[in-house]
């Protein structure tokens, strides 16, 4: 059993509830425990950073003392991937120095030591022992799906305080996705921004980032986007429309191309109704596309089934040529063994005869 | 780059761009004005001043021209410039540190921002966590753009993503002290440092 100490965060039950649901129905099925942290307040995300350092590191400290405090010896899994950032610089923060863990303890009025460890949901199965488990449990392969694996910044960045090794082009959504049978297309923004709060207070100028994103995705040949952040789910997801209709308006093509998190699609390949999972609350249309590739999938088997059908039996058919063949050959070589042995016994008689 | 009258640079201006670089953790003369910061940044074509103009304005001691700048604004913060940087010149935190100059010197070129950043803090300060619904509200009310997203507040609500309920952490009290220790910490850090600058002055 894999147990960890659950820091929701604020999107949990709101625009993020899809993640949410998926979560607890993958971390059900593969035996995950997620103890949710008692008390838990909000991570003051960027906007904290923005107002002021210290309030940056002790918003977030909080929680985490809590979860030391009442979680021993378990570690903080944050899946909202800007939680993460946040929990997880603060907690570098104060494993830098005795003199800044001080600061923290002053200000959140509360014992704490840095103890546990914040992870995202992705170290949490992207472990060999939850990777084994998930293969385990397949019932449906999401086969013919192509996905575009898009991890964000918060995740990755900064790469020494996320401790990322490969913050171009992280590979631990592609493997999963690969292990649930999906098709992960190779593709440059994997870890472009969003655009973030921007898109609220800057919208004009950060509608392009998203656009971009799409994009991409699209010219390299993906189904659909698969993010592991409830606001780049949010960016992403509900803005698609509005993009879409800037689009059309200039003459352009409209997307149509669904994001899922990364969890509502290893949730159907465990057999899960897409109602179960979330994806019924989408914004863009997102369940068109699953039927569709589920029934291009039945269609490959089909064919495929067809064709090693086809292969048995031209193998069959080659072996009776084979068995014939050798059974010619045979038959020939016992004939002319016998003309052999009669021929020999014949110049015996002769002999004998002349005696 | 725009035209530069060096001599109108101050000693106090000088030592203003050291101390926003000390708060980010940089060293300024590491830079060698590369552009890659600015190649890789997906928000560069709506600044006014590209990043590495940023860093090359605080290199010769041009405060004020940075201050009133809006790059540090419309920096979502994505921290792509950072980890490209071939020289480890923490850009994205000297955004940071001249967007908090600047506001603490009064300034917002970016209203909106400032706004947005202010009112989600307040939320938290009030109830703990952050209310998505009531934040975008108080955000629209108070940037004037009283319907932007209304149409997807309907569709969040068809969803049942969002509610009137307001949310709230037990230890919300706690929480809203917390903030203003946190806030007052702040003060008197900036307070010794002004205090400093006064001393070798």
């Amino acid at each position: 059993m894999m147990k960890y100490a659950y820091f929701p965060g604020c999107s949990a039950n709101t625009t993020g509830k899809s993640f949410t649901v998926s979560t607890a129905y993958v971390a059900e099925k593969i035996g995950v425990e997620l103890v949710e942290i008692p008390d838990w307040n909000c991570c003051g995300t960027s906007a904290a950073a923005l107002t002021s350092p210290e309030l940056a590191v002790a918003l977030p400290a909080r929680s985490l003392a809590i979860a030391d405090r009442e979680l021993p010896g378990l570690d903080v899994v944050a899946p909202c991937a800007g939680c993460y950032r946040s929990l997880k610089t603060s907690l570098a923060f104060a494993r830098e120095s005795e003199e800044n863990r001080e600061l923290i303890k002053k200000i959140i009025n509360a014992p704490y030591e840095a103890k546990a460890d914040v992870l995202t949901l992705l170290d949490v199965l992207a472990t060999d022992e939850a990777r084994e488990t998930i293969a385990a449990k397949v019932q449906r392969k999401l086969r013919c799906l192509k996905v575009a694996c898009y991890y964000g910044c918060a995740m990755v960045r900064p790469a020494d305080v996320c401790e990322c090794d490969n913050v171009e082009d992280p590979m631990e959504m592609d493997d999963l996705m690969e292990l649930i049978g999906a098709e992960p297309v190779d593709w440059a923004f994997k870890t472009e921004c969003c655009g973030a709060a921007q898109q609220m207070t800057i919208p004009v100028q950060a509608k392009p980032m998203i656009e971009r994103i799409f994009q991409n995705a699209v010219a390299n040949g993906a189904d659909c986007i698969v993010t592991s952040c409830p606001l780049c789910m949010l960016n992403l997801d509900m803005r698609e429309a509005e993009i879409n209709r800037a689009r059309v308006a200039n003459g352009l093509e409209p997307f149509d191309i669904p994001c899922y998190y990364f969890t509502e699609l290893i949730g159907l390949a465990f057999g899960a109704d897409p109602d179960e999972v979330g994806i019924d609350i989408h914004f863009h249309p997102a369940k068109t596309l699953l039927l569709q590739r589920e029934l291009d999938a039945l269609e490959l088997e089909e064919a495929e089934n067809i064709a090693r059908a086809e292969e048995a039996r031209k193998k069959a058919e080659m072996a009776a040529k084979i068995a014939a063949k050798k059974a010619e050959k045979a038959a020939k070589e016992k004939a002319a063994k016998e003309a052999a042995a009669q021929a020999a016994a014949q110049p015996e008689e002769g002999k004998e005869a002349a005696e | 780059m725009r035209f530069l009258d060096l001599s109108a640079i101050s000693d106090a201006d000088k030592q203003a761009c050291e101390a926003i670089a000390r708060d980010a953790g940089v060293n300024l003369k590491d830079c060698y004005q590369c552009g890659k910061c600015t190649a890789g940044c997906p928000l560069a074509e709506s600044m006014d001043l590209v990043p590495r103009e940023v860093i090359r304005y605080l290199q010769l001691g041009a405060v004020d021209v940075v201050l009133e700048a809006k790059t540090p604004w419309i920096c979502a913060q994505c921290v792509v410039c950072s980890s490209r940087c071939p020289q480890n010149v923490d850009i994205c935190s000297v955004m940071r540190a001249v967007r908090l100059a600047s506001k603490h010197a009064g300034k917002r070129p970016v209203p909106e921002a400032d706004i947005f950043d202010d009112e989600f803090i307040a939320n938290v300060r009030a109830h703990g966590v952050s209310n998505e619904q009531y934040l975008a509200a108080a955000y629209n009310v108070k940037s004037g753009h009283f319907v932007q997203d209304m149409g997807n507040a309907t569709r969040m609500l068809k969803r049942g993503m969002v509610g009137v309920a307001m949310h709230n952490t037990k230890g919300r009290a706690n929480v809203a002290a917390l903030v203003d220790r946190a806030l007052a910490a702040d003060s008197t850090r900036r307070a010794q440092a002004d205090e400093g600058k006064g001393g070798e002055a």
